[in-house]
């Protein structure tokens, strides 16, 4: 029994010093870090996407709390949380929110197998990175999607994926939280983020061939041949043809499409509209 | 017309394949298999083919059912880690315990990380030493040559190793004279002995598939040669200040070294990649044998002596560079500016 | 007597040289030459001529971009029909300038005769005038690379050159080009080293042959029997003994530093052996770089040979004349199967560096299924730099950038001998060249800065 009793008293005085030990330490060595940082934290998503161009929910958090301290917290917006969260940030630092529109990301390349022909079979390494530094890819276009699904891998919020059909990448709006880490990984900057528009109708050439309009049209039956329709029809002045290929502004544009309507091979499409005569959608 | 194919450079391939090695190690494995089945007969078929047939079972259902990829048999790597570690049991072993040494081997020494070519321990070592810590009497009975048709209730006997082991304890060198001559060790063919595990008695057939492993460049001379060197010098050294300590050719003869040094330690994924890397790790592998024979509570020190070794290879990839190109030119520049 | 070579790695691929004892002959005019004007190292050539311009063959029509850069001859008489962009072996559209062949007429200054000049016969020679006849005939490296020649015969400051290099190594598979040039113009091409000797100023020449040319290495001794500044340098077959360090290697037995460190920092300049007889042709003939020995082979080729092209032919042209292209997949290579590029069209014309067009058939074309790395250690044992493939590949996929470099990335000549080895068929040097071009990139900017 003498030792029952001996084990029991040693092993309970070592845990009481060492939780007295611990702390003091705790106490001494303490980190003083402004407590809004943490209730901010808190209100965060917790994704550490890195969306917001911070490090981590943490760095935003510390911008957050250093911007408030300087009178405003304008052009820092957590593209996960959306409007909602940003307010009630907003709400606790007593600031005013910053206003911005949703933005989604949008793939400019509509080169599925039916449209670009292949002409070669690629064997390697199958990422766009390796692909684009070697090669043009299987086809006579050496600036459209590559298939390997390097912005599949990225994006955290499973929200695009590959289609087996058309050899494209397809974005889920619902989920696309616009934290830009496809975008990044497009080794040829197809990926583009673009405000999702009133009622999430909007309008963008979907190709980004440079090469002159025969050669363009040659290599895909929907690429932007660089004729220029589009920007004599637009009222907004959105719209500008640089190195053969044409670039709606999305800042400018009015979502008016007659510029879709005017475009001959089609390069030119138009996302939620119910009517009839809806182009391709991207689901 | 078919389609051009385009990739980058090399666009030519040699001859070598995974299935190559491991089938080579097979083969190379063949004369002691056959030397096992002389010796030990049923006993030595029954563990083999149990070892082999479950590991392939494990490693074929955990990839399937567990992992959800398709299984990868056919690189022989599951035939290789059931040899080896069947290689590693005494004959007179119950089939459920070779059938846990395999569910170790594969499915917490292999499949745990992630499969093939990701374990950082040697597979069948592990299955051999879990299977030493759990069941020390099965694992340490060594049955007598000649008993054909005996599995389980062969006779036993001590081995070599013991009898080493007892003179240190005893502290009286006249009981090494009861090991064998060292033809007999070589061929292990001594009668009133326990003879060890199926695959270590016979040196000479390890040998013969040594030559078959370095002749096919399956593996190098390095990790084999330093093991065996650095045991013989150790345990030379050892004998001859104190001739309690068994004389260095009796000592690379006996026991699991032969075995360990010629396809145990030369596991590609365990061992490190580099010849400088191999030769450091072969040498403390040597000594750490020694070691663990002359000074720790078993017998036999190989098994863990490899596997110590294993957990380093990392640190030794890390530290040992080959020679690069122009290092030599780029020293003697540096040295003059 | 053993045979020199290099001494760090190495592997042994099937020779395949299915065309070596085939004699050259002319290949047919092409109907239209394309010259790219970025087929060599360094800037781009800009065009002297353009649309509807009326050229003969041996007539300037690109001139040197910049330092770093060559001239373009033509190598066809004809009008220019445009200047525009036009797709190159990777797929990518880059500019050329395309000419429709009429005819055959060439320019008043070449000297068509077949009499071999010696340098013996023209004292008027000097290093300086033969190094700018090198430079303005748009000499560049003809074994693949394409580095301006002249560059080379003016070695930096630090550097002093001892000796001449000839690479008559061709240690590819399947290539012959440079064999048949030296059993045809054995010459010419001595005359060729002694011709870069003297614009280098050295005393001592080499030329290096692997063993599988045993013709060439007794026709060059006989002929170089009398200059005794020149040796023949037999070295066993290893590939790639014909890279250009590991020639170093071997025959002076001297190992050149990691980048930027060149050959000529240890004393040796290498020229391949169809760039001597260019400079022979240039500052003899006075006849620019518009033609070159070029292999079409392959095993399901129904005609393979080797031809004396004019550049700016086309693939497919020439594959026609060889029997057309072989059934089912292909893989159609501009140079050899280990440091070869895969072309993505016929339509690709060839250039100053096209040494050979091999055709990979059937199970040839494509490569085996991928496997885990097994650690085996192999890709260490065979890399001719002294390197870890394994761990280069690794880092690289992982995007380890900065230790890549500390791992030697940059003294990766791309030979390709750890993918060739490894039991696996892992990408390796998929892996590192993606890494590479990252590193290189990030050493850039670092010297920008600077």
């Amino acid at each position: 029994m003498n030792f029952i009793l001996t084990s029991v008293i040693a092993l309970g005085a070592i845990a009481l010093i060492s939780s007295v030990v611990l702390y003091l330490v705790s106490k001494k060595f303490a980190v003083n870090e402004d407590p809004r940082i943490g209730t901010v934290s808190e209100l965060l998503p917790g994704a550490n996407c890195g969306g917001c161009g911070f490090a981590g929910c943490s760095g935003m958090a510390c911008a957050l709390v250093a911007g408030a301290d300087n009178g405003s917290i304008e052009g820092l917006r957590c593209p996960v949380g959306g409007g909602e969260v940003m307010e009630k940030i907003a709400d606790t630092l007593g600031m005013a929110a910053s206003s911005s529109e949703p933005l989604v990301a949008v793939v400019r390349c509509n080169g599925t197998c039916d449209n670009r022909p292949r002409i070669a079979e690629y064997d390697g390494l199958h990422t766009c990175a390796a692909v684009n530094s070697t090669s043009a890819g299987e086809t006579e276009c050496g600036y459209g999607c590559l298939g390997c699904g390097d912005c599949v891998g990225v994006c955290q919020f499973d929200a695009i994926h590959m289609n087996p059909e058309t050899c494209l990448p397809e974005v889920d709006e619902e989920k696309c939280t616009s934290c830009g880490a496809c975008v990044k990984a497009c080794p040829r900057n197809i990926i583009e983020l673009r405000k999702k528009g009133p009622d999430g109708h909007r309008v963008y050439v979907q190709c980004v061939n440079k090469d002159k309009g025969a050669v363009a049209k040659k290599a895909c039956s929907v690429a932007c041949i660089g004729c220029g329709k589009c920007e004599k029809v637009c009222q907004s002045d959105a719209i500008t043809i640089e190195n053969n290929l044409s670039y709606i502004d999305f800042n400018k544009c009015s979502v008016c499409t007659k510029c879709v309507d005017e475009c001959p091979t089609g390069a030119i499409v138009k996302i939620n509209f119910t009517i009839k005569k809806e182009a391709e959608v991207e689901a | 017309m078919g389609k051009l194919i385009v990739s980058l450079s090399p666009h030519a391939h040699g001859t070598d394949s995974v299935e190559k090695n491991m089938f080579g190690v097979v083969i190379a494995l063949i004369p002691a298999i056959l030397v096992s089945f002389f010796y030990f007969g049923l006993g030595s078929v029954v563990v083999l083919l149990s070892s082999v047939a479950f590991c392939m079972f494990f490693e074929w259902a955990i990839t399937k059912y567990m992992l959800k990829r398709e299984p990868t048999l056919t690189d022989g790597s599951a035939i290789v880690t059931g040899l080896l570690l069947g290689m590693n049991l005494p004959s007179n072993l119950p089939v459920w315990i070779v059938i846990i040494g395999a569910l170790v081997a594969i499915g917490v020494a292999k499949m745990t990380f992630g499969g093939l070519g990701n374990n950082p321990f040697n597979p069948a070592l592990v299955g051999r030493c879990i299977l030493l810590v759990s069941f020390p009497a099965q694992m340490t009975s060594w049955p007598m040559a000649g008993q054909l048709t005996s599995y389980l209730d062969a006779r036993t006997g001590a081995t070599p190793l013991a009898i080493m082991k007892q003179a240190i304890k005893s502290g009286d060198a006249s009981i090494l004279d009861k090991l064998p001559p060292a033809t007999q060790l070589l061929l292990g063919s001594n009668p009133t002995l326990g003879l060890g595990t199926i695959g270590e008695v016979c040196a000479l057939a390890l040998l013969l598939g040594l030559g078959y492993l370095l002749w096919k460049k399956i593996i190098t001379w390095h990790i084999p040669l330093s093991i065996i060197a650095t045991v013989f010098v150790f345990s030379g050294l050892l004998h001859f200040v104190n001739p309690v300590y068994a004389n260095p050719l009796s000592e690379i003869l006996s026991g699991g070294l032969m075995l360990g040094a010629i396809f145990m330690a030369t596991d590609y994924v365990t061992s490190p990649m580099t010849h400088k890397g191999q030769l450091i790790y072969g040498i403390a592998i040597g000594f750490l044998t020694v070691v663990i024979r002359n000074w720790g509570s078993y017998p036999e020190g190989m098994s863990f002596a490899i596997l110590i070794m294993n957990a380093f290879t990392p640190i030794i990839n890390l530290s040992t560079k080959p020679k690069r190109f122009g290092e030599v030119v780029k020293k003697l520049i540096n040295k003059g500016n | 007597m053993r045979l020199h070579t290099f001494k760090i790695g190495g592997v042994h691929p099937e020779e395949n040289k299915i065309t070596a004892e085939i004699e050259t002959r002319n290949a047919a005019l092409p109907k239209v030459a394309i010259f790219p004007l970025g087929q060599h190292i360094g800037a781009p050539a800009k065009p002297v001529v353009k649309r509807g311009d009326v050229v003969k063959v041996g007539t300037l029509i690109a001139e040197a971009g910049g330092f770093v850069s060559a001239p373009i001859y033509s190598s066809v008489s004809g009008t220019v029909a445009k200047i525009d962009t036009s797709i190159d072996a990777t797929g990518y559209r880059k500019p050329v300038i395309i000419i429709n062949v009429e005819g055959d007429e060439w320019e008043d200054g070449i000297d068509r005769s077949e009499k071999i000049e010696s340098i013996a016969e023209h004292p008027e020679l000097t290093p300086e005038n033969i190094s700018d006849t090198i430079k303005k005939s748009g000499i560049t490296g003809m074994g693949g690379a394409g580095f301006p020649t002249f560059i080379k015969l003016c070695p930096p400051p630090t550097a002093k050159a001892e000796c001449v290099i000839i690479n008559g190594v061709e240690c590819e598979p399947y290539i012959t080009s440079d064999y048949r040039l030296m059993m045809e113009h054995a010459e010419e091409v001595i005359v060729g080293l002694q011709l870069l000797m003297k614009a280098t100023k050295v005393e001592r020449g080499y030329i290096g042959i692997e063993e599988n040319k045993p013709e060439a290495i007794k026709l060059l001794t006989q002929l170089t029997a009398d200059d005794s500044r020149i040796e023949i340098v037999e070295l066993a077959q290893k590939y790639p003994q014909g890279g250009e360090k590991q020639l170093v290697d071997a025959v002076m037995n001297r190992q050149v530093p990691a980048p930027p460190a060149i050959p000529v920092n240890v004393g040796a300049i290498v020229q391949n052996v169809g760039t001597a007889y260019a400079v022979y042709q240039a500052v003899m003939k006075h006849k620019p770089l518009f033609e070159r020995y070029t292999t079409v082979t392959g095993k399901q080729v129904k005609n393979p040979g080797n031809y004396l092209v004019r550049m700016g032919t086309t693939f497919a042209e020439l594959i026609r004349a060889c029997g057309g292209m072989p059934e089912g997949d292909n893989k159609v290579l501009a140079g050899g199967p280990m440091m070869g590029k895969s072309v993505m069209s016929l339509d690709v014309p060839v250039t100053k560096g096209t040494n050979s067009i091999t055709i990979l058939s059937g199970d040839d074309a494509h490569r085996k299924a991928m496997q885990p790395c097994i650690r085996c250690g192999k890709c260490v044992e065979v890399c001719p730099m002294g390197l870890e493939p394994y761990l280069l590949a690794t880092l690289s996929a992982n995007k380890l950038y900065e230790r890549m470099e500390n791992e030697g990335a940059t003294s990766c000549m791309s030979c390709g001998s750890c993918q060739f080895t490894c039991p696996s068929h892992r990408p390796i040097l998929d892996n590192i060249l993606q890494g590479k071009g990252v590193v290189m990139g990030m050493i850039k900017a670092r010297n920008v800065k600077k």
